[in-house]
């Protein structure tokens, strides 16, 4: 297998299907990595990688952190309050200065769409998207496809609708790109105040009435509804949103079959989701944190040039 | 312009289109004393006459843009009078019409003084000055055009900023009736389009944009006419960019109503696709749109609906355009390349004959706007370019006469050549 990455990771819509399923083939070993009594393998040993993060994160960033520690990389997190950015630097003259101290990889978290190509057009060092503006979250997208595939066994042929703000959503577009480059069916469902326009020419099926998302999809990725969302005019009130729109058990119950859930973090209960559906027998919101961790590690392994079948062969670093 | 204006030119031999006069056939042309004084075959030279060989070459009236911004006072760094009047003559245009935004705003007499006389002082195209519709571009009460006019001032244009008063648009467009001069006006409506940073549509969808839609400019431009209709005063729409504005004007003109429309070279050659890979060279306001929309306006320029080409013409430092898509600022420069794009795009598909071309960037802004120029009969003023629309050339930025370099075209072979501007009867621009 010679399936490469290339030097950056900014989305999956530039992906193609062989380089989807190397990154997935690839993190498998790397799940076994952390339930290790040593969680550490020397893959990325003498690397440098700066993560980047120009907007708020708890789950991405520290994923990100095990992720590089536990293949034994040396790691620097930089954050956009109290560093140089604060001061009025530009993304470019921050992205040459780390690059002038010779590192080799820097995770970027932003919040401009396009922040992530725009930095991995202008630097050597191998970039990750690690979410910028609305544009993509390539690593929620892989993470959220490994869990869909441990316990679908398949991708190809699956229904997956995506609830909620997908106007605003990275997730949802990553995983648009890459449920359809796997060849899985994708819907999406939420009011037209939040859906995107023309996302029917994305390859989805729009949705109007969560009912029927529900009745027509193997499994939900219901997406965190950002409160700022109501004030900001989109829609009347919480309340009306989780009436119309939530994700409810007595919704699931009347469909004609078990749905699997997803939720990329952090869950508004009460609002998108309710309780018992987000703790239920399910849900895979917490496979899919453990998961984010291998395909992490899948994915910094792969841009640093190691190769997809190290891990099929058994290979020398375990 | 200058009271030197030197030695009589004869051009021979020339391809002379002159829309103006339903002129085009190979003849001479002469000028003197700031003027055309001859048109005819074998006219013979004047004492101390320059003689121009045109054999081959296409001799029109000076190319006429109305939509420029020349950044100063204010943004200096980015462009002067003086750059923005040189690129002007390297790209074909004698007159140039300059925006109010710049800072402070040109919205007194004095100011607009200021930019005539720094236009004049450079001496290169006629620059004129283009006043603010309401006091400091604030959108609340109307500017003083009775004396901006007395200052020089061609029209009025809150540009960069929609009017989105009615009621101002409407006094706007009454009291500029005294004046005669028409209310060059920036569709969009405010809150529609607010955040937005590239067309909505399928595009912007992909790349995680925020759209500005097609609505946002039909409404405003919808509302335009019906003002026109109720005060029979002037509007001219400036950068027309949607089918949907397209069809909102046709339908103005078929009423009589005073209605004039631009495009720009942008609108009529690009689509919204050219931000994939968030190119900010491509990011404009009015953005780019799709291929209906610019397919709606090559149409409207051949049919007449959209009356002639203005660059738009904007000025920005690399740095900030060196950025997130987002943050970068609006707009491209123009002047340089509109000649090109209008034989590319517009000219060689057939869209428009050489002629109408001449008539759409020359002899129609002209009559609208009541300018000098756009026409070559004798007695008009001496305002004439002389162009290769065949010999080729390669988009340089670095070359470019402006002081930015914020094209979209960069690297690109283009059609069209200038070889000879002449403004009031002095040559001011060789290539």
């Amino acid at each position: 297998m010679s399936v490469t990455l290339g030097k950056d990771l900014v989305g999956l819509e530039s992906l193609t299907r062989e380089q989807i399923t190397a990154i997935l083939d690839t993190a498998e070993p790397f799940k076994e990595v952390s339930e290790r009594p040593i969680k550490k393998v020397p893959a990325l040993r003498g690397k440098t990688i700066v993560n980047l993060f120009f907007e708020a994160s708890t789950r991405t960033r520290i994923s990100f952190e095990f992720a590089e520690k536990r293949l034994s990389a040396d790691t620097v997190n930089v954050a956009a309050a109290g560093s140089s950015v604060s001061k009025g630097e530009t993304l470019v003259d921050t992205a040459r200065n780390l690059e002038a101290m010779r590192i080799d990889m820097v995770v970027i978290r932003h919040g401009a769409s396009g922040a992530a190509s725009f930095l991995g057009d202008r630097i050597r060092s191998n970039v990750i998207n690690a979410g910028d503006g609305t544009h993509e979250h390539p690593t929620q997208g892989l993470l959220d496809l490994l869990t869909l595939r441990d316990r679908f066994g398949r991708i190809e042929g699956l229904k997956v609708c995506i609830v909620g703000d997908v106007l605003h959503s990275r997730v949802a577009r990553s995983n648009i790109w890459g449920l359809r480059h796997l060849g899985a069916e994708v819907g999406v469902c939420g009011p037209a105040t939040l859906l995107p326009r023309d996302v029917e020419r994305m390859g989805v099926t729009v949705f109007r009435r969560v009912e029927e998302a529900i009745e027509w999809a193997d499994a939900l990725n219901v997406l965190r509804l950002q409160l700022e969302r109501m004030s900001a005019g989109f829609i009347p009130s919480l309340r009306e949103y989780n009436r119309v729109f939530g994700v409810t058990s007595e919704r699931l119950a009347r469909a004609s079959r078990d749905v699997v859930i997803l939720h990329p973090g952090p869950m508004n209960r009460g609002v998108e989701i309710d309780s018992d559906v987000a703790d239920g027998p399910h849900s895979v919101i917490l496979p899919q944190v453990t998961n984010g961790v291998a395909v992490r590690m899948a994915v910094l392994y792969l841009l640093a040039g190691g190769a997809p079948d190290w891990a099929s062969a058994g290979g020398e670093d375990k | 312009m200058t009271t030197n204006r030197g030695a009589p030119i004869l051009i021979r031999g020339g391809r002379v289109i002159d829309p103006s006069q339903g002129l085009d056939e190979v003849t001479d042309l002469l000028l003197d004393g700031g003027r055309i004084v001859g048109l005819g075959r074998n006219l013979g030279a004047p004492d101390g006459c320059r003689v121009v060989t045109a054999t081959g070459l296409v001799v029109a009236p000076g190319l006429i843009d109305v939509h420029v911004h020349l950044r100063e006072p204010g943004q200096e760094d980015r462009e002067t009078i003086a750059s923005g009047a040189a690129s002007a003559v390297a790209g074909g245009f004698t007159a140039i019409c300059a925006m109010p935004n710049t800072d402070p705003v040109i919205d007194n007499q004095s100011a607009v003084g200021f930019v005539k006389s720094r236009g004049e002082a450079a001496g290169l195209a006629r620059v004129f000055p283009i006043g603010c519709i309401s006091v400091g571009q604030r959108g609340e009460r109307l500017a003083e055009f009775g004396e901006m006019v007395a200052a020089g001032a061609v029209a009025v244009s809150d540009d960069g900023n929609p009017v989105m008063s009615s009621h101002l648009m409407r006094t706007a467009l009454e009291y500029a009736r005294t004046f005669g001069i028409p209310v060059a006006d920036h569709c969009e409506d405010t809150p529609l389009a607010q955040g937005g940073a590239m067309h909505e549509g399928i595009v912007a969808t992909r790349m995680g944009l925020k759209g500005i839609p097609a609505a946002a400019e039909e409404i405003h431009v919808a509302r335009d006419c019906i003002l026109a209709e109720l005060t029979g005063g002037h509007v001219h729409l400036c950068h027309m960019s949607t089918r949907g504005s397209v069809a909102l004007i046709r339908r103005a003109k078929e009423m009589g109503l005073a209605v004039t429309a631009e495009a720009a070279p942008h609108h009529f050659s690009l689509t919204h696709e050219r931000c994939e890979g968030y190119d900010t060279n491509a990011k404009m306001n009015p953005p780019l749109r799709e291929a209906e929309d610019r397919d709606a306006i090559r149409h409207a320029l051949a049919d007449g609906t959209i009356d002639c080409i203005a660059t738009d013409h904007a000025p920005h430092h690399y740095d900030a355009k060196e950025r997130e898509f987002d943050d970068a600022p609006n707009g491209i420069v123009g002047l340089e390349t509109a000649l090109s794009l209008a034989l590319r795009e517009l000219v060689r598909p057939g869209v428009l004959t050489l002629a109408l071309m001449i008539e759409r960037m020359s002899c129609a802004p002209a009559r609208l706007w009541h300018l000098p120029g756009g026409s070559l009969r004798p007695g008009a003023a001496g305002d004439v370019v002389v162009f290769d629309p065949e010999a080729e050339w390669t988009v340089e930025p670095s070359r470019f006469r402006s002081k930015s370099r914020n094209t979209p075209w960069a690297g690109e072979v283009m059609p069209g050549r200038i070889r000879l501007t002449v403004v009031d009867g002095r040559v001011v621009y060789e290539g």
